[in-house]
Formats: C-alpha cells, sequence, structure tokens
C-alpha cells in the first residue's frame, strides 16, 4: 500500500521517524495521528508477511506484505498549496521509491544469475503442496489454481487474525510475532544465503568467522529496524530482507503458482484496500480511531528527518500546531493495500502559523517522504526474479519486466497524489509486469533474435 | 522507454503472426516478411513517440497550470531531449544487451564464416542508433510544437533510411557510414533547433 505520512507532528515523530523507520513495538505517542498509520501498516505487513510465510517463517512473509496499508490522507484546507506541494514533490517521491525498489531487483537478479541454488527445484512450501509434475497440461493448470487458493487463504486468515489482534489490543502478542519472523530473516535466511554465495564462489569460511558475521549482521539489524538506527542503514536492511525473501518464494513456489499467485495476489490487494469490509481498511480505520501509530516496522519510509534536534521552546510552540494537526488528521485515513506509501503534507504544519514553528516548517518540508510496504518490494522482486530465472530471452524480458514494473509504480504514486488516499501497490505494476514478461518472451524475443542474428537494427 | 518497448511489442506481435502464417521453409519470403516488419516497426516507433509528445504536451499545460508563476517547471525541450534518450537507451539495451551477456561467455566470433568484427560493428550500430534516437527526439518534438511536418517527415525518413541500410550488414560500410553522416547532420540540426549557434559553439571550445 501506499500512503501519505505527515511527518512532523509530533516532536517525538521527528525524532522516531529520522532515527527508525519504524517505531518498536509500542506506539511511542498515542495521540499521534501519523504514527497511527503506520502501525497499521506495520501490522497490516505483519500479517501478510505471515500470510504468505514460507515453510520456513511463515511471520516474515505476513509481515512484509502487510506492512503498507495504512495511509491516512489528511485533506487540509489548503487543498491548492496540497496539490501544488504534492505535484512538486510527487517527482521526488517517485525517484525516492524508485531508488530501493531497483536496489531490491538487482540484488534479487544478481542472485539468481549468479547462484544457482535459487534455480534449483528443491520441493515445495507447505502452502504449495500440489505439485506440478504432471504429465498433463490441464492438470497442472489444475493444481497451481488449487496451490494459488490455498496461499490466498492463507495470506487472507493471517490478515483477518492480525486484525482481530489490533482490534483487541493485543500489542505484545504482535510485537512478539514480528520480532520472532524479523529474527529468523535475518538469521536463518542470511546463513543460507550467505551459505550459497560462498559455495557458488568456491570460497572458504570457517564457522567462526561465518559466527561473527551473521551475529553482527542480525543483530545490527534487529536494532535498526525494531528500535533506533540511522534511516539509510534501516532502508538498507529492509530492502536486504525483502530481497531474501522474494529469493526463498522465487525457490520454493512452482512455476506456474507462481504467477497465478501474483496475479491473485493482486487482486486481493485491490480489494483488501478498497473495499469497506476489507481487512486492511478496517486496520487502518481502527488505527485512526485509537490515534495510534502503526507499526512501522515492515513499511519502507523514504522520509528524511531534519528535525531531529529540536529545541525546548519550539516543541513547546509545536504543542498548538500539533493539536490542530492531530485534529485534522483524524478525518484521513485510508490503507492501501500491502503496500502504502506515505507522502507528508506539508500543509497540515501550515495552517498552524506559529512563530517559532515556521522554521519548523520549512525543515519539515523536507521530510516528506513515502512509504511502500515491504510486501510491494517482494513480490515485484520476485516478479522480475522469476522473470530472470525463467525466461529463455534472458535479459530482454527481464528489462522489459522491470521497466513495466516501475511504470506502474509510476502510475500508482500519481494516483495517489489525485486520490490522497491509501492505494493498492501491486495491481497495477503486477499487471504491467505479467502482461510484459509474457508478451516478451513469446512475441519480442523471437523477433529480437531472428534481427540479431541477420544485425538488423530497428 | 515504456513507450518505445510498447512499439516494439506490438510491432513484434504482428511479425509474429506474420511469420506464423506463412511457411517456415520459404527462405525468401521469410527474408522479405522480415524486412516488412522491421519498416512496421520503425512507423510504430515514430507513432509511438507521437503519442509519448501528445501525452506531454498534456502534462505540461497540467503543470503551468498548477505553478505559481505561469511556467512549468520543465520544459518542452528538456522533455524531448529525456523522450529521445529514453527511447535510445531502451532501443540499445534491447539490441546489446543479450550480445554483451554472451560476450561474458566461452567462444569465437565468426567462426561460421560470419565477420569477425560482429562484436564491435554490433557496438558502433547501437551506440550510432542510441545518439539518433536522441536527435530524432528533439527534432520530432519541435517539429511537432511548430507544426513543422517536414522536420516530422525527415525525422521519420532518417529513421527508416538508417534501418534500411543495416540490411547491407555485414558489408558494415554500408550501413555504418551512412548512419554516421545522418547522425552528424542530425546532430548538428538538432543543435541549432536547441538554440545553439556556431558562436556558441566557439565560445565553448574556446573556454570563454
Amino acid at each position: 500500500m501506499i500512503t501519505f505520512t505527515n511527518n512532523s507532528d509530533s516532536e517525538e515523530e521527528p525524532c522516531n521517524e529520522r532515527t527508525s523507520l519504524m517505531s518498536a513495538e509500542s506506539p511511542p505517542v498515542p495521540s499521534y495521528q501519523d504514527g497511527l498509520q503506520a502501525s497499521e501498516a506495520g501490522e497490516a505487513q505483519a500479517h501478510r508477511k505471515r500470510r504468505t510465510g514460507s515453510s520456513r517463517s511463515p511471520n516474515n512473509i505476513a509481515d512484509g506484505d502487510m506492512s503498507d496499508s495504512g495511509v491516512p490522507v489528511r485533506e487540509s484546507a489548503l487543498e491548492n498549496e496540497e496539490e501544488e506541494l504534492t505535484l512538486k514533490y510527487g517527482a521526488k517521491h517517485v525517484i525516492m521509491l524508485f531508488v530501493p525498489v531497483t536496489l531490491c531487483m538487482i540484488v534479487v537478479v544478481a542472485t539468481i544469475k549468479s547462484v544457482r541454488f535459487y534455480t534449483e527445484k528443491n520441493g515445495q512450501l507447505i502452502y504449495t503442496p500440489f505439485t506440478e509434475d504432471t504429465p498433463s497440461v490441464g492438470q497442472r493448470l489444475l493444481n497451481s489454481v488449487l496451490n494459488t487458493i490455498i496461499m490466498i487463504s492463507v495470506i487472507v486468515v493471517m490478515t483477518v487474525f492480525l486484525v482481530v489482534l489490533y482490534k483487541y489490543r493485543c500489542y505484545k502478542f504482535i510485537h512478539g510475532w514480528l520480532i520472532l519472523s524479523s529474527l529468523m530473516l535475518l538469521f536463518l535466511f542470511t546463513y543460507i544465503y550467505l551459505g550459497e554465495v560462498l559455495k557458488t564462489y568456491n570460497v572458504a569460511m570457517d564457522y567462526p568467522t561465518l559466527f561473527l558475521v551473521i551475529w553482527n549482521f542480525g543483530a545490527v539489524g534487529m536494532i535498526c529496524i525494531h528500535w533506533k538506527g540511522p534511516l539509510q542503514l534501516q532502508q538498507a536492511y529492509l530492502i536486504m530482507i525483502s530481497a531474501l525473501m522474494a529469493l526463498v518464494f522465487i525457490k520454493y513456489l512452482p512455476e506456474w503458482s507462481a504467477w497465478v499467485i501474483l496475479g491473485a495476489i493482486s487482486i486481493y490487494d485491490l480489494m483488501a484496500v478498497l473495499c469497506p469490509k476489507g481487512p486492511l481498511r478496517m486496520l487502518v480505520e481502527t488505527a485512526q480511531e485509537r490515534n495510534e501509530p502503526i507499526f512501522p516496522a515492515l513499511i519502507y519510509s523514504s522520509a528524511m528527518m531534519w528535525t531531529v534536534g529540536m529545541a525546548k521552546p519550539d516543541t513547546a510552540a509545536r504543542g498548538p500546531s500539533q493539536q490542530a494537526w492531530d485534529a485534522g488528521e483524524d478525518g484521513r485515513e485510508n490503507h492501501r493495500s500491502p503496500s502504502h506509501t506515505d507522502s507528508q503534507m506539508s500543509e497540515t504544519r501550515s495552517p498552524v502559523p506559529t512563530r517559532p514553528t515556521t522554521s519548523l516548517e520549512e525543515l519539515e518540508e523536507e521530510e516528506r517522504g513515502v512509504k511502500l510496504g515491504l510486501g510491494d518490494f517482494i513480490f515485484y522482486s520476485v516478479l522480475v526474479g522469476k522473470a530472470a530465472a525463467t525466461a529463455s530471452g534472458d535479459w530482454n524480458t527481464t528489462l522489459a519486466c522491470f521497466v513495466a514494473i516501475l511504470i506502474g509504480l509510476c502510475l500508482t504514486l500519481l494516483l495517489l497524489a489525485v486520490f490522497k488516499k491509501a492505494l493498492p501497490a501491486l495491481p497495477i505494476s503486477i499487471t504491467f509486469g505479467l502482461v510484459f514478461y509474457f508478451s516478451t518472451d513469446n512475441l519480442v524475443r523471437p523477433f529480437m533474435d531472428t534481427l540479431a542474428s541477420h544485425q538488423l537494427y530497428i | 522507454a515504456f513507450f518505445w518497448l510498447v512499439s516494439l511489442l506490438l510491432s513484434s506481435l504482428i511479425w509474429f503472426i506474420a511469420v506464423k502464417a506463412s511457411d517456415p521453409r520459404d527462405q525468401p519470403l521469410q527474408k522479405g516478411l522480415l524486412i516488412f516488419g522491421v519498416m512496421f516497426s520503425v512507423l510504430l516507433q515514430e507513432a509511438f513517440r507521437f503519442l509519448y509528445y501528445k501525452l506531454l504536451r498534456k502534462a505540461i499545460e497540467g503543470l503551468v497550470a498548477l505553478s505559481e508563476d505561469g511556467c512549468s517547471p520543465i520544459s518542452i525541450e528538456q522533455m524531448a531531449y529525456v523522450a529521445g534518450v529514453g527511447f535510445g537507451l531502451m532501443s540499445g539495451a534491447f539490441s546489446m544487451i543479450n550480445l554483451l551477456a554472451d560476450a561474458l561467455g566461452p567462444g569465437t566470433v565468426g567462426i561460421h564464416g560470419d565477420s569477425q568484427l560482429y562484436f564491435l560493428t554490433s557496438a558502433f550500430m547501437t551506440m550510432v542508433l542510441i545518439f539518433l534516437h536522441t536527435f530524432w527526439g528533439i527534432l520530432f518534438f519541435h517539429g511537432c510544437e511548430h507544426r513543422r511536418w517536414w522536420e516530422i517527415t525527415a525525422v521519420v525518413v532518417m529513421h527508416l533510411a538508417v534501418s534500411g541500410s543495416t540490411f547491407c550488414n555485414p558489408l558494415y560500410v554500408g550501413s555504418l557510414v551512412p548512419s554516421y553522416l545522418l547522425m552528424a547532420a542530425a546532430a548538428a540540426w538538432a543543435y541549432l533547433l536547441s538554440g545553439g549557434s556556431a558562436q556558441n559553439l566557439r565560445r565553448f571550445l574556446l573556454c570563454k
């Protein structure tokens, strides 16, 4: 889901936002509207991650998916100003999201192309019990559809479970779940990944060194993601765990099931975020009612907070502005599908003309950021990775899918700027990606191959 | 880039259908179909460039309406340049990337009697095409802006000529030389259209 979030609401927000994109277990500022969506998104993400969980770490996947869902849209009275600012910063947001998505895809494609492990078939997840080694095409199709149904229902169940947990305020449980899943991702998957990469390049590494490396990597990752850390490091860790998750998916999902699942999950995304009774939407609304920050643990945020060192008088002056802002925030909130991008609207700050805060407002303008759920990262990377792994046209297909996904993301962000509510980030991109994959692989490849063999140029 | 990709998709769809509907053993027919495919693809690319121009025009109008001082933050010339670069990069990437991937592996160039300069000439041809696309972007948009149809037709004709000249491959002098000459001409034309002049160039070169 892509959501907009306001950056600077409370004095703590900047601190939290800046140092840690995702707040840890408990919402730091209960009255903070922004956090509310973040926590919702986080829970949604955790939920999603769990839904799509692999055999090894169900939590991770659910978490990854859900993170995006919360996005409250704050309509400010100064809509024009808002629109202008939106469009002006819209391009910046797009770039801010392009870079991490591209990085994640590059990591996944590079791994797929070099490490043989991730393209070998070594079994399937328990979520996809039906095999695809069947003699007939019809049987294979049927099996993949059944696999998809099972996977999607697991996801739905997990999402609903998360919403229920959130509704009944079982925060500790949710936090524990999140921590467990990120523990698994950071330690177990990294260990396997590192092992396979070392095997591919025939590099020997002794166990003590390995232990040291993985321990440091994992510990710093846990701190960065769940507590406080430099923004860049946090973003880097999020990209890495998304890539790891995507690699697991690529390895363990059988071919046709993977494509059908991608299609089905974008439809589900669309429904979960936009339907009134959709779980993600309910999550967002509940969080909004309670004025709580959402778990930021599973959202990628590109916001830069510059207002870390606020002096006392400033914070005091921000008090009133905060109130006005919070009040304004009450009304908007839409969770988009698993991936929400939050764009910070600075106009919420502008209505409050307090003298000491003007400088804050100016600074805060820089804080606008966009939040995208980790689930979106994961599925984009799964699409591109599968294209790289299975397409016979190799790089052309991969490149085409990459461009298609980025254009889809662009369009989604454009719609975000227009509608100003949480939007599902999966459907458009995945549709484009799928269309381009199948068409490039079957239509463009023979054409380009023939052209290249005759050295003709178009 | 996206628009170029879509045009490629559509043109390969047409070619694919044509090939499937025809006899695969008839060599001259296949060659003819290929030529037809190439020409059709060129025309489609230019058509998509035009569509892209229309889209950007609307975008600029929107930006102007929303901006504070009545002018958009990015001019149509800049957009023309970016569009050209996008087209060129996509076309270049699609032409070269499989070649590059294969070049990493083992093999001997031209072992079956083909030209040994395959990689080299491919690289040069791709480079000239990328440059040409950039210049054509500028020329095309300028022609659309000022309603000079002859500029647009000149771009289309140039594109057809360059693609057609590649049919001379492996007689590389027949394809590379005309392409480079056309590129120099297009470069000069685009430079003049963008407001450059001989004086500017002299001043730039002499670091004044």
